[in-house]
């Protein structure tokens, strides 16, 4: 749910003359800020909503309004020169320069936005603490900080089957939290998928939506393992690369995730101890559990007494919008690998042309010939990028948002498990109680006690089950609009950059028609 | 192939030809042929069939009292065209090819249009009357049996390939022969290959269209934040219906221009190798009247001298004749190429420049959207 997946694979959007080599080297700059993408965090924004009402608190105008000062006429799209993507990232940093929009550096206290926050220094989630559970809307208080996150660097360790690829999560911070404002450690797939266990483990009764981590995939990673050097298993360590970085951009971007312990240890801590039994927290393990957990509560004898409609209702909205990701899922796909055809065609067409051009007599058909053979290469770069785009902007995104709304469904389906556990233990009080009735007509006096010890027992697990309920009711509600909420900003950003890929890739065929032209005109 | 215009009253403006119309009436295709002639601007309009094409590719073969004829490169006739359903879809491409693409029938019109203003301007072929029957008689021509003459010939040399490689006596034609043989194979490769490119931009926006469709499906009305992403959702489907309309019209411009003009290079190149073996072959039965002329006993040789005599001054003017012809063809393809090469480009700039356009302007309208 991060706003700055603004994570194209650099090599292939920079510059035209760049083979489409997956060499994030480039990226290993020390300068912390050309690796940050912009994922400054929003969240922290203490804009309060009734001085504000005209945009949202994690609103983006500013950022694109700032954007269009500093893009010339090409609407934003520096189209032949180098496009700087990190240019984007550097003005969205600045951003949390004091402006108009009310985002501001805070050290001190913020405004009084809820009377339970004292916040000096600290974040504050709402959703942690005991909040009546009215207040819907949004009220992340707290100061504007920043937390960057950049994956970078794949590098292969060890080899043979024993081989495994580690990868440098760069993070650039203002959060007192951490111990320095940037930093790095490098990391591999299993800590990833361990720190996703161990959030679970914490977060899952209460309600919060943990972002899935990254597929495991045994013939990706076998292939890379066994160090076939070719452009497949160079595509997946980039497409891993990618998932991972904006799987830990979503985390950070959870307000109560982001004070996690385990989350602050994974950014900053040199070695990690190595996590173990992460078979199951991944890929077809992952959905497997999911779904089992939803045949269990399907297979639910009780029905569950829906009090509030709105849990039923927003259920079947997230079913309903999980089948539509998967038919635009699947479209997307099918676009991606026609466009993919579409190279290769355009490849083969190149190469006859250049045949033809070496073969003809006439001396200016034969260059002009020659040309257009190169302006088809040309064009075959331009699909094979365009191809990525598609397949990183809008592919990946919607894959992305299968598996939250998996993470949503699961996160209704622990509430209904509270409200079972909240049910079995008031019918276990209950039999309680008639043991104590049955006692007290049978007169045994030593057994009573142990009865009525029994009773206020169960009274207060009756007690502890309700509020949990309640508990994980509320937070769940919330998180379901954040998570609403995340998911406009996050298409519509995906969007504007896909729209913006686009017409770099118009731009420069255009570039090549024009360059064309004359050599066409020059045959005799 | 263009040479000039003799002033005749029956001679016809090659370049006022035009085929105006097509109709399809279950499997035959009608098309409406308009000509003028050169010395008048009256215009006449006459409606033929493809059998009345191939009546008059027929006639041009078997005119009898032109000297040379077999070194004419003739104008080649497209292939039949085949009406398609949606079976003989792949047949009619792999016939047909880049002709059989395009929306009702015009890529073919115009190649079939080419091909007469090709015949109207050849200085020997346009003088037929087989054309001038088929410009102006009202009557549809192609009913009657057509003579067979060179037809013929032609068929049964098809068959004799082993003296494709007969070594030529005259190294001008030798090379011409082998250069032939070379550019014919690797424009035909090339035009294959931008049909399968072409083809492949066409399903690329077949998939646009189908996404674009889905995304429109995204509607939710529940509450502020659901709005919001359909409008997202409904933006983005907008988007990609603007990449298909541009996928469908590059596609179109590539099959109007280079398409085309690829096509009319590669069948050309056949022509020009088919009057080269027609060529060959008369060197082949030339050579065979020297040596029966040398071997005749004595009663017979006068006669085997007179064969030879006759055969050799036929192919000294089929020679001359083919010479002229391949000066011209030279000539006039290089100009067809960057005629089409130009048109394409042209088209190609000016499409790619309206789909900045309009990508910018929706690259506005998104930015400027809330969320």
């Amino acid at each position: 749910m991060s706003l700055g997946s603004v994570r194209n694979p650099p090599p292939f959007l920079d510059s035209e003359d760049q083979e489409p080599e997956y060499d994030t080297g480039d990226l290993d700059s020390d300068d912390g800020e050309e690796i940050f993408t912009g994922t400054s965090n929003k969240p922290f924004v203490s804009t309060p909503p009734e001085t504000d009402p005209s945009s949202d608190i994690f609103s983006e105008e500013g950022s694109y309004t700032v954007q269009k000062h500093t893009a010339p006429k090409t609407n934003g799209v520096q189209s032949d020169e180098e496009l700087d993507l990190f240019a984007e990232a550097t003005v969205e940093l600045t951003l949390t320069a004091p402006n108009s929009r009310g985002r501001k550096e805070i050290i001190g206290p913020t405004e009084p936005l809820s009377t339970t926050v004292n916040t000096h220094g600290k974040l504050h989630v709402a959703n942690t603490s005991n909040k009546p559970s009215e207040e819907v809307e949004e009220e992340e208080s707290g100061d504007t900080f920043e937390l960057n996150i950049a994956v970078t660097n794949p590098e292969k360790m060890g080899d043979g089957m024993n081989a495994y690829m580690t990868y440098k999560v760069s993070t650039q911070t203002t959060l007192p939290a951490f111990r320095s404002k940037t930093f790095s450690v490098r990391r591999r797939f299993s800590d990833f998928l361990g720190l996703y266990e161990k959030l679970s483990v914490k977060y899952n009764l209460m309600g919060c939506i943990i972002p899935p981590p990254p597929q495991k995939s045994v013939v990706g990673m076998t292939k890379v393992k066994v160090g076939k050097e070719d452009p497949s298993s160079a595509e997946f360590v980039e497409k891993r690369r990618a998932a991972l970085e904006r799987y830990l951009q979503r985390v950070v971007s959870h307000p109560a995730l982001l004070q996690d312990s385990d989350v602050q240890e994974f950014l900053e801590r040199e070695e990690l101890p190595r996590a173990v039994n992460t078979q199951a927290l991944s890929g077809s393990g992952f959905l497997k559990m999911i779904n089992k957990a939803s045949d269990a509560v399907n297979k639910m004898t009780i029905k569950m007494n829906e009090s509030d409609n709105w849990f039923e209702s927003k259920l079947q909205e997230v079913e309903n919008e999980e089948q539509l990701l998967r038919r635009l899922h699947a479209s997307v796909d099918s676009l991606v690998n026609h466009r993919k055809e579409l190279c290769s065609n355009t490849a083969m067409f190149a190469k006859s042309v250049a045949m033809l051009g070496s073969s003809e007599e006439n001396s200016a058909l034969s260059r002009a010939l020659s040309q257009l053979a190169e302006v088809e290469d040309k064009l075959e770069q331009l699909h094979q990028e365009q191809a990525f785009s598609d397949f990183f902007t809008l592919t990946e995104l919607l894959a992305d948002y299968l598996r939250l709304l998996g993470a949503v469904r699961g996160c209704f389906e622990q509430r209904m498990k509270a409200w079972q556990r909240w049910q079995e233990a008031q019918s276990t009080l209950q039999k309680k109680r008639e043991a104590e009735a049955k006692l007290l007509w049978s007169n045994k006096p030593d057994k009573l006690q142990q009865a009525k010890e029994d009773i206020t027992e169960w009274e207060a697990k009756v007690g502890q089950c309700e509020r949990d309920f309640e508990r994980i009711s509320s937070t769940l509600r919330k998180e379901v609009h954040r998570f609403e909420k995340e998911k406009c900003r996050d298409f519509k950003h995906h969007i504007v950059k896909y729209l913006e890929s686009l017409l770099r890739s118009q731009h420069r065929l255009v570039k090549c028609w024009e360059a064309f032209l004359p050599e066409a005109k020059a045959i005799v | 192939m263009k040479g000039s215009n003799e002033d005749s009253a029956q001679s016809v403006n090659g370049s006022s030809i035009k085929i105006t119309d097509v109709t399809q009436d279950g499997d035959t295709l009608t098309f409406a042929i308009t000509s003028q002639k050169s010395s008048s601007s009256a215009g006449v309009c006459v409606f033929r069939t493809y059998e009345d094409f191939e009546w008059l590719q027929q006639g041009l073969f078997s005119q009898e009292d032109v000297p040379g004829l077999q070194g004419v490169i003739f104008p080649p006739l497209p292939s039949k065209p085949l009406p398609s359903t949606s079976l003989s879809q792949a047949k009619a491409l792999k016939q047909l090819g880049f002709l059989a693409l395009g929306d009702e029938w015009m890529i073919y019109c115009k190649a079939l249009e080419l091909y007469l203003q090709q015949v109207a301007a050849h200085t020997t072929l346009s003088k037929s009357k087989a054309l001038y029957s088929f410009l102006n008689s009202s009557e549809s021509p192609g009913k009657q049996c057509g003579k067979k003459g060179i037809l013929n010939r032609l068929s049964q040399a098809m068959e004799e390939m082993r003296k494709e490689g007969h070594k030529d006596v005259d190294e001008f034609f030798q090379s011409e022969r082998d250069s032939s043989t070379n550019l014919s194979a690797l424009f035909k490769l090339s035009t294959e290959k931008f049909l399968d490119v072409v083809l492949n931009k066409q399903r690329l926006a077949l998939a646009c269209g189908h996404f674009s469709t889905s995304l429109h499906l995204c509607v939710n009305q529940d509450n502020p934040t659901a709005v919001a992403f359909s409008k997202i959702c409904l933006k983005l489907s907008d988007i990609i219906e603007a990449v298909k309309i541009n996928y469908e019209k590059v596609s179109d411009n590539d099959i109007s221009t280079l398409g085309l003009g690829l096509d009319l290079e590669s069948r050309y190149q056949e022509a020009k190798r088919e009057m080269l073996f027609r060529r060959t072959c008369k060197l082949v039965e030339l050579e065979t009247a020297n040596r029966n002329s040398e071997r005749a006993k004595p009663n017979k040789k006068a006669i085997m001298e007179g064969v030879q005599k006759a055969t050799q001054k036929e192919f000294d003017i089929i020679s001359s004749v083919a010479k002229q012809e391949i000066e011209h063809y030279h000539r006039d393809r290089v100009s067809l190429l960057r005629d089409f090469l130009i048109c394409w480009c042209e088209k190609q700039l000016s499409t790619a420049r309206e789909s900045s356009a309009l990508l910018s302007q929706h690259l506005d309208a998104c930015k400027k959207f809330a969320v």
